[in-house]
């Protein structure tokens, strides 16, 4: 075994490691695409303005006491009428700074986007494991649920399962529950993807043979599943992932935009695009457009990138 | 051949242009942000359920478009000769049901009764009714605990029904709307009025049309055949749909988009000052709230941190930001036109957020507290904009407020139910007498009285006050009841006023019509031009 305290070896290895990160098939990939290497550069600037909104952003749009509701419905880079404050993108009816608010918007959007994809992997993941590699009865039972969920739009599943979650949480805590509800109405909405493709990959592995050789000096299934099959089948999982991050971002909004998602008060991107579309014909089209604006960016940037990674991780389009 | 085709096709052009005609000339197709909550006319007094109540069934007096009585299922009325504590009401005779039953003083009686018991959200309305009697088939009298002269005035939303009916279908008791219950009558409607109910299904379309058998062809203009009723919740899409002519009337314009309707060709907009205030009410009664993070304590209870709210509410900001200038700033429970509004009773407390804060101090609550405030979405103009607003308000002073906006199916509920402790509400008031403000909203919630009195308020000396108004004949000393009334009102700030309504209907120009100050629109006296 190697000595892990030795620094030097570890160093080298790092570098090594990054050394080897750059010169792999995929950076070359990567480095070789400028539509990837476009969209992922949006998409780290939003990933981490959204991180560092408490930094960047000029005002708090969560703390309703800072607000002043003269300063509602200032346009872009003008000056309000009656308190003379300037706001970068304006302010929507509120008196909410826009670009705040889009960032602070973002980090909800975001937040609940990779967290919803995280809960549709770990149940989609689990789940295919579990049916490809086991088979018979238990195959037949979670592939069948899976087929009856993709018969209903994913919108609509997403709804019934915020619905009931809304209904049987006390109404005292269903404001700070929002969030977590989007979240679970989302990713339990989404896992079928993920366990079809484990499952069909799963299929394939298990036939091979170093999975007969785990077999037969032993391993428990669930290592088998968990140390062998498992990294073989990640990377059409991380695929699906990324397509599926912009599907959950949009999901999200969706959600807020029929008013069933974040609340008004700490409004996500869609929540901001409701709000918005009320003031569409009465000339105040910032409050729409920068939202809007935002999240086609983020949910572009994001599949774009999605694709990428299928084309790279693709041997056949090599 | 050519021939053939010529007639054919002559044909053709006629029968379709009879079908435009017919369909488009006369259909009225309305919308408006709120769906009426029930079909029973006793069930919730709340105005876009008494609106469409108002095309299909009647009451024994009408309240026209211009605010004046006329007479309804009731020709004449007055005092009793003999008993003073009696109303003697000529019922007009001829009348049908829409389903063929001949309407007479016992469908009267009946419908009296049924909105005097308990589940009717209109017995406040009947109060110091004792008795009520048929004399005759086209006679009724109403018996009255002393003399009420004002109560011709308070029948002006009491439905009448046809007591046959009620039986048959088994739906002679009052649905319980707050408690969910489902009955027939919620779901249909067997009325006089001038349009007959063809179809419905909540919150997406209602069809009614024109009551071939109504007494008042001849008497109203009676111009429009169909009207087909469709609730559009979301501002933008209500006024695109007048736009773009897919409806011809709405009941509420969205104040960013007046000036885009205003100068829209085919489209007018009508305007006039609505007799309707917003507030807030409080639960001030309790001993601790459920939906704070006080323990032990309802900081509502205390009138300092009442006043400290009531003066950090900025009401021109809402007026100029929020409402665009279409709103009344108000400082009363009570719309201007109201016997009993005086301008200084109208008078709002100067906005100050360093003297809230300094109540807040002396009410022990300087570092604040948290609660949540109910409020409707699709009821009043922005309402849910004016609740995040006055969230922002209340935030400056140190009250952590979370805000949680439901349509008001689910909304009124609330506070019949005492479900919710800081609430937004709007009232009109049918009768114009500041009694019907004190009997539903400051009245301790008792069997006949209070029943929107979400602030579980109870001051015996004020119910007694209250009381006595119903059967004061002399009317400068009721007069002075209730200015005494509206002075402890004031003083216990159990409710914070926000303003009162502008209303601004938009209409297409084949149409015209007043605009009602109650917001009740009755088709029949719409003309077409």
């Amino acid at each position: 075994m190697t000595d892990l305290s030795d620094n030097t070896v570890q160093a080298g290895r790092a570098r090594s490691r990054l050394a080897m990160a750059w010169d792999s098939d995929l950076a070359y990939s990567f480095r070789r695409s400028p539509v990837a290497m476009i969209s992922g550069l949006v998409t780290a600037l939003l990933i981490l303005s959204a991180v560092f909104a408490p930094l960047i952003a000029p005002h708090d749009p969560f703390n309703p006491g800072t607000l002043n509701l003269m300063n509602g419905f200032t346009p872009p880079s003008e000056a309000n009428m009656f308190t003379g404050d300037s706001f970068w993108l304006g302010t929507d009816d509120q008196g909410r700074d826009v670009f705040s608010t889009i960032l602070f918007g973002l980090r909800i959007s975001l937040f609940v986007g990779f967290a919803a994809v995280a809960l549709a992997m770990v149940i989609g993941i689990t789940l295919g494991l579990v049916a490809g590699y086991i088979g018979g009865l238990t195959e037949t039972v979670i592939m069948r649920v899976a087929d009856v969920q993709l018969t209903f739009p994913s919108i609509l599943v997403a709804m019934l399962i915020f619905g009931i979650a809304k209904g049987i949480t006390p109404p005292e805590y269903r404001d700070q529950m929002a969030i977590w509800v989007l979240i679970l109405a989302i990713g339990l909405s989404d896992w079928v993807q993920f366990a079809r493709v484990v499952r069909g990959a799963t299929l394939v592995e298990k036939s091979k043979e170093y999975v007969a050789a785990a077999r037969l000096i032993g391993r428990s299934p669930v290592a088998i599943m968990l140390r062998h099959i498992l990294p073989n089948v990640l990377s059409p999982v991380l695929v699906i992932a990324t397509i599926s991050l912009a599907l959950a971002i949009i999901a999200e909004a969706t959600l807020s935009f029929l008013g069933v998602g974040a609340p008004p008060t700490e409004p996500s991107l869609g929540t901001l695009i409701r709000i918005g579309q009320g003031f569409l014909f009465s000339g105040e089209w910032w409050i729409l457009f920068f939202p809007a604006m935002t999240l086609l960016a983020l949910a572009l940037s994001v599949n774009l990138l999605g694709d990428w990674l299928r084309d790279a991780l693709n041997p056949r389009l090599r | 051949m050519t021939m053939r085709l010529a007639t054919f096709g002559a044909a053709l052009l006629a029968t379709t242009a009879l079908t435009v005609s017919a369909a488009s000339a006369e259909t009225l197709r309305w919308a408006r942000a709120s769906e009426a909550l029930t079909l029973d006319p006793h069930s919730q007094n709340e105005g876009p359920t008494t609106t469409l109540m108002h095309q299909i069934y009647e009451p024994l007096i009408v309240r026209n478009m211009e605010g004046g009585l006329e007479p309804g299922l009731a020709t004449s009325w007055e005092p009793s000769s003999s008993d003073p504590n009696v109303w003697v009401f000529q019922i007009r005779e001829g009348v049908t049901f829409h389903e063929g039953q001949a309407f007479d003083a016992e469908d009267v009686v009946f419908s009296l009764n049924r909105a005097l018991s308990e589940a009717s959200d209109f017995k406040e309305l009947l109060t110091g009714v004792t008795e009520v009697r048929a004399a005759g088939d086209f006679t009724v009298e109403v018996v009255t605990d002393g003399p009420n002269p004002l109560l011709p005035n308070n029948l002006t939303n009491i439905m009448m029904l046809d007591a046959g009916w009620a039986a048959e279908n088994n739906t002679e008791e009052v649905q319980d709307y707050a408690a969910g219950e489902d009955t027939y009558a919620a779901r249909n409607a067997n009325g006089t009025g001038p349009f007959v109910l063809q179809s419905r299904t909540a919150d997406v379309e209602t069809v009614m049309t024109q009551n071939p058998d109504y007494w008042g062809i001849g008497e109203f203009p009676m111009d429009i055949t169909e009207i087909i009723f469709t609730p559009i919740q979301n501002p933008a899409t209500r006024v695109a749909a007048l736009l773009t002519g897919e409806v011809d009337f709405i009941q509420d314009v969205p104040v960013q988009d007046l000036e885009r309707v205003d100068g829209a060709d085919g489209i007018g907009l009508a305007t006039a000052p609505q007799n309707r205030v917003i507030f807030f009410g409080m639960n001030v009664g309790d001993e601790d709230l459920t939906l704070d993070n006080v323990e032990g304590a309802n900081p509502f209870a205390d009138v300092r941190v009442r006043r400290a709210m009531d003066i950090a509410i900025n009401r021109e900001a809402i007026q100029q930001v929020v409402m665009r200038g279409q709103s009344a700033p108000a400082g009363v429970i009570s719309p201007p036109p109201v016997n009993g509004w005086t301008p200084e009773l109208d008078e709002y407390p100067a906005y100050d957020v360093e003297a809230a804060r300094a109540l807040m101090e002396e009410a022990g609550y300087g570092d604040g507290f948290s609660v949540q405030l109910d409020c409707p979405n699709d009821r009043y103009i922005n309402d849910e904009a004016i609740c995040q607003a006055v969230v922002g308000m209340l935030a400056q002073i140190g009250i952590d407020v979370n805000l949680s906006a439901l349509p008001r199916a689910q909304h009124f509920p609330l506070i019949s139910n005492f479900e919710t402790d800081f609430y937004m509400l709007g009232w009109g008031v049918p009768t114009y007498d500041a009694e019907y403000i004190f009997n539903f909203l400051y009245h301790t919630q008792t069997e006949n009285r209070g029943s929107w009195n979400g602030t579980r308020y109870s001051n015996p000396e004020m119910d007694e006050m209250i009381a006595s108004l119903t059967s004061n004949t002399d009317l400068d000393a009721r007069n002075g009841t209730i200015a005494a009334l509206f002075e402890m009102a004031e003083e216990e700030v159990i409710y914070l006023p926000v303003h009162n309504q502008v209303l601004n209907w938009g209409i297409s120009d084949a149409w015209s019509t007043v605009v009602d100050a109650d917001d009740q629109v009755k088709f029949k006296y719409f003309e077409l031009n």
